[in-house]
């Protein structure tokens, strides 16, 4: 029985970012990722006995431009409190966090979904730190505690329950992820555990107001699992009301190798986390002239780089939003353009060839292996007629896997475009020879198979052939026969 | 005149015209350990090797005219809570027995700075909580002044030190009293300076809001001497602030006559909570000093009633979290054989902590339960505002506002040292200082009929330590040293 289209799913999302400083929220320790376990960490990091937190004034404003960015209200006065609880890889059994008076608070993000926009608002965000991460030991029982994260600073992000769907949920994401690495907030690289989400789902039936009661999934660490955890969840929750069961309150594990989330613990019986102000650190003025100094200092942000490329460059709307989607795709393409290369074509080759070797490679669109001056001499040397389209293709992978200037591959291995009639005209006549068939065809009127006697000719050629030169040469020799 | 008799201007005096030198003057009073520590137990540890070792340094130093502070050379020690690199700092604790901090408080870094000799660690009640000592883990400390006659009271080693002549001076700290106490039961001068004077980098937080480290000083002119060396604004505490004055000892010896001078009435007309005779050897003291020509004035401090509350509820809320920390994982002591996680941390802060620290930290963690919050922590946040604006409002009348320190004499704050519900009341009149931030100290001011010192606690404007140690110091010229 399928009724899943009589219910409405309903999505909130508590993003975390991590922030892009190069050092830690309350001490002046790296935040680098990896590096040896306990090698980024000091006395404070630790929590030792006599340390104290100094609370890192770029983290601030690094929310405040988070906080632009997502149209948020920033606030004049906030201040830093206490979330206590036990678990080893807090180092002082409290996290500092901030609990009554966020930084920022009401924003937006738009998204596009079938052509219609909607707003996605954002309740708050917060700064605070990360804990450390347990290790468990491979040579014995016990666990280890690295505390190399432990004061990395995060921001969180959260949603109010908004979306309807794991594609909202995700363009969300997409659109969040664009304006923290657009604004250089976080680099958002999710394999490095730098962006997460806990996910609040409930359902209800389409014609009941009041919402379902929610459940939570904590700490889903890529998009992936975030869609796959919100399109089971609701599943399970419909099936539990249609079987006529009940949903509870409650915290539940997602197993993204198995495809389905276990029930953690109950809301009920949930953590006390005693929140109270932090007296270590003093509640932090926010003067509007320094908003406004990062107000003026934001950069363009996707949504508008998105209309530019289209009004400017005339890219096609599907083009121009996955492009801007990644800052490093665009930044990529606007350097391309920048050395030359005709946008259109440009556009092209990154949606085209590009995508499509960042994704067989497994490689990060941040760590393209060749310089955007390297694609824009391709696109020169293409329409310039110095190599062929099939040549340029065969280029671009070596461009890919040697970080080679093309025109130094054209070069070394000749791969100029053959025009010289010379050359040309005895492949012509060899392909004719061998191909009687087709030339019968030809001589029919089935002008396809000139198509088929081109590709032969550029076989022989190894690709090189001037297309528009063989083509002419075949008319001449097959008009003679 | 025995040297370890003198106090910091006269040994520095003595130095700098070479009539001792350092090595000698921190030997005679390492010697003086020697001959009375077995008698008080003011100290947790001592290095002997290290101080000496120092000692030569620092002559060196002063020889070669590196560094001119009156401090220079001068043997001091600090309570066991303040951070020692390569030095047991062990809040004498269980837990903390044998952790040694990779790194010194800003307080020690400065006094370094200034040729300080540091001798050794001093006892104190577990992790501040108390000034007598009861709770140590290693042992109690006995005030100097018990007698065969009298029964025995306990003090904290902060002053014992001093007093004894175990140290020139210390550095004590301060959350509820602890300073103004224990100096007060001495016979010596303790100061808890305005909440930000001093850094709180490395003093282990018992109430991160209240604590305070301050000295512990023979007279008036050494606590401003010592409190020149160790404050400021430290980049480590971003509570701390600076102040424009760099000499509190400029402001000595000037005329106070002119100065109104306030007493809150809720102090001395508490018949249910002083003790007579402390009563009387604090309007004794007053009546010597209106003799002199200072003028008293009594005034009414309503809200007085909701201190001991306010201050019980938010610093055992802090407390709750700030000894979370101690759980097995990374440093300090750990239990042995447990099942698991939980099984480790009930035992190891089971094991490791003593009765005051358990029943503050449980009592905290009750009144910030979400349960809880709204009836207790709230409101008293709110008081404790209104509590420092009433404060604040009478000091804008009065210049200094001054009262006993303890309502009751040291024999019976020792004999209920080890009863919460009667020692609690004892702090009423320190925590004030401490809920507001204000500066307080403690001057002596007499003695009581057992015979042991009571001092005299007088409250000043935040950040006035000037004035607040002009008036000090004029009182204790007319009051004579306790003897
Ligand atoms: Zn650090």
């Amino acid at each position: 029985m399928n009724r899943e289209k009589d219910y409405e799913v309903v999505i909130g999302l508590e993003v975390h970012a991590e922030l892009a400083t190069s050092s830690k929220i309350f001490c002046s320790c790296s935040t680098e990722f990896g590096g040896l376990p306990n090698t980024h960490c000091c006395p404070g990091c630790i929590g030792m006995p006599g340390t104290l937190p100094v609370l890192n004034k770029n983290v601030v404003e690094f929310a405040i431009r988070a906080g632009l960015a997502t149209n948020c209200e920033i606030s004049g006065f906030t201040k830093m409190d206490r979330k206590n609880y036990f678990y080893p890889d807090l180092p002082r059994a409290y996290q500092i966090s901030q609990y009554d008076i966020p930084i920022c608070k009401d924003g937006f993000i738009e998204i596009e979904i079938n052509g219609v926009k909607k707003k996605i608002r954002i309740a708050r965000i917060h700064i605070e730190e990360d804990a450390g991460k347990l290790v468990h030991d491979q040579w014995s029982t016990g666990s280890l505690v690295d505390y190399n994260r432990s004061g990395v600073p995060l921001i969180e992000i959260v949603t109010y329950p908004d979306m309807n769907s794991a594609e909202e949920a995700r363009l969300f994401l997409e659109g969040l992820k664009a304006i923290l690495q657009y604004t250089g907030v976080s680099d958002c690289k999710m394999q490095e555990g730098s962006l997460r989400a806990d996910v609040n789902i409930s359902v209800k039936p389409k014609s009941q107001e009041e919402l379902g009661v929610r459940t939570e999934m904590k700490n889903l660490n890529s998009f992936r699992a975030i869609i796959r955890a919100i399109e089971a969840e609701s599943r399970r929750q419909i099936e539990e009301l249609e079987s006529g069961g009940k949903i509870y309150r409650e915290t539940r594990r997602w197993d993204d190798e198995k495809g389905v989330s276990f029930s953690m613990r109950s809301k009920e019986e949930a953590q006390d986390y005693r929140y109270f102000p932090e007296s270590d650190i003093p509640p932090v003025i926010i003067d509007s002239e320094w908003v406004e100094e990062i107000r003026k200092s934001l950069p363009e942000l996707p949504e508008t780089r998105k209309r530019r490329y289209m009004e400017e460059y005339g890219l096609p709307a599907y083009d121009a939003e996955i492009i801007t989607s990644s800052k490093a795709l665009s930044d990529f393409f606007e350097e391309t353009v920048k050395n030359g290369a005709n946008a259109k074509t440009a556009s092209n080759w990154i949606m085209g060839e590009l995508l499509r070797l960042l994704k067989e490679k497994g490689v990060e669109d941040d760590s393209i292996p060749f310089p955007p001056v390297h694609l824009a001499k391709l696109i020169d040397i293409i329409e310039k007629g110095i190599i062929t389209g099939t040549i340029a293709k065969k280029v671009f992978d070596n461009m890919f896997d040697s970080g080679k200037d093309p025109v130094a591959i054209v070069d070394e291995q000749g791969l100029k475009v053959v025009a010289d009639t010379g050359t040309l005209l005895p492949v012509v006549k060899k392909v004719i020879e061998n191909n009687p068939g087709s030339v019968a065809d030809y001589k029919a009127g089935k002008t396809k198979a000139l198509g088929f006697l081109m590709g032969q000719a550029m076989r022989e050629t190894k690709g090189k052939a001037d297309p528009k030169l063989i083509n002419q040469l075949f008319i001449e020799e097959l008009e003679k026969l | 005149m025995k040297l370890h008799e003198l106090d910091i201007s006269q040994l520095s005096g003595l130095i700098g015209r070479k009539e001792i030198s350092v090595p000698e003057l921190t030997r005679s009073v390492l010697d003086r350990i020697s001959e009375i520590e077995h008698k008080l137990g003011s100290y947790i540890s001592i290095d002997e090797e290290r101080a000496l070792v120092r000692a030569s340094e620092v002559q060196e130093k002063i020889d070669k005219g590196e560094i001119k502070s009156p401090l220079a050379g001068i043997p001091m020690a600090v309570k066991d809570n303040i951070c020692t690199r390569d030095m047991t700092t062990t809040c004498a604790s269980r837990m903390l027995d044998k952790f040694i901090p990779p790194f010194d408080a800003t307080v020690i870094s400065k006094l370094n700075e200034n040729g300080a000799i540091l001798l050794g660690k001093l006892n104190m009640d577990e992790f501040a909580m108390g000034s007598t000592s009861f709770y140590s883990y290693f042992k109690k400390t006995k005030n100097p002044w018990n007698s065969i006659n009298t029964p025995e009271v306990l003090c904290e080693g902060t002053p014992v030190s001093v007093a004894a002549g175990e140290a020139v001076y210390a550095l004590g700290s301060d959350t509820g009293g602890s300073i103004r106490q224990s100096a007060s039961m001495c016979g010596v001068v303790g100061l808890k300076p305005t909440y930000g004077l001093v850094s709180r980098h490395g003093l282990v937080a018992c109430a991160s809001s209240f604590d305070q480290i301050g000295p512990v000083t023979r007279n008036v002119r050494d606590c401003t001497l010592v409190l020149n060396a160790i404050s400021g604004k430290d980049h480590m505490d971003s509570t701390s602030t600076g102040t424009s004055i760099d000499d509190y000892s400029k402001f000595l010896g000037k005329e106070i006559k002119e100065l109104r001078i306030g007493i809150p009435g809720e102090f001395i007309n508490n018949k249910g909570l002083l003790e007579e005779g402390i009563g009387k050897v604090f309007q004794d003291a007053v009546n010597t000093l209106s003799g002199t020509g200072i003028h008293f004035e009594e005034f009414s401090f309503p809200l007085m009633e909701y201190v001991l509350p306010v201050y019980c509820i938010i610093s055992y809320g802090e407390i709750s979290s700030s000894m979370a920390r101690y759980d097995g994982i990374k440093f300090g002591y750990r239990a042995e054989s447990c099942e698991d996680l939980i099984d480790l941390y009930k035992k190891t802060r089971g094991e490791g902590f003593g009765p005051e620290v358990k029943r503050r930290v449980i009592l905290g963690t009750y009144f910030l339960s979400a349960k809880q919050y709204e009836k207790y922590y709230k409101k008293a946040l709110k008081l404790r505002r209104a509590i420092t604006d009433e404060l604040e409002k009478a000091l804008e009348k009065y210049d200094v506002i001054i009262g006993p320190v303890l309502p009751v004499t040291a024999s019976t704050f020792t004999e209920h040292a080890g009863n919460p519900a009667m020692a609690n009341e004892y702090d009423a009149f320190t925590c004030i200082a401490n809920l507001t931030g204000l500066p307080a100290m403690s001057i002596p001011c007499g003695r009581d009929a057992m015979g042991y010192p009571a001092g005299l606690q007088l409250f000043g404007r935040r950040f006035r330590e000037d004035i607040l140690l002009k008036v000090a110091y004029a009182f204790e010229q007319n009051l004579g040293e306790v003897k």
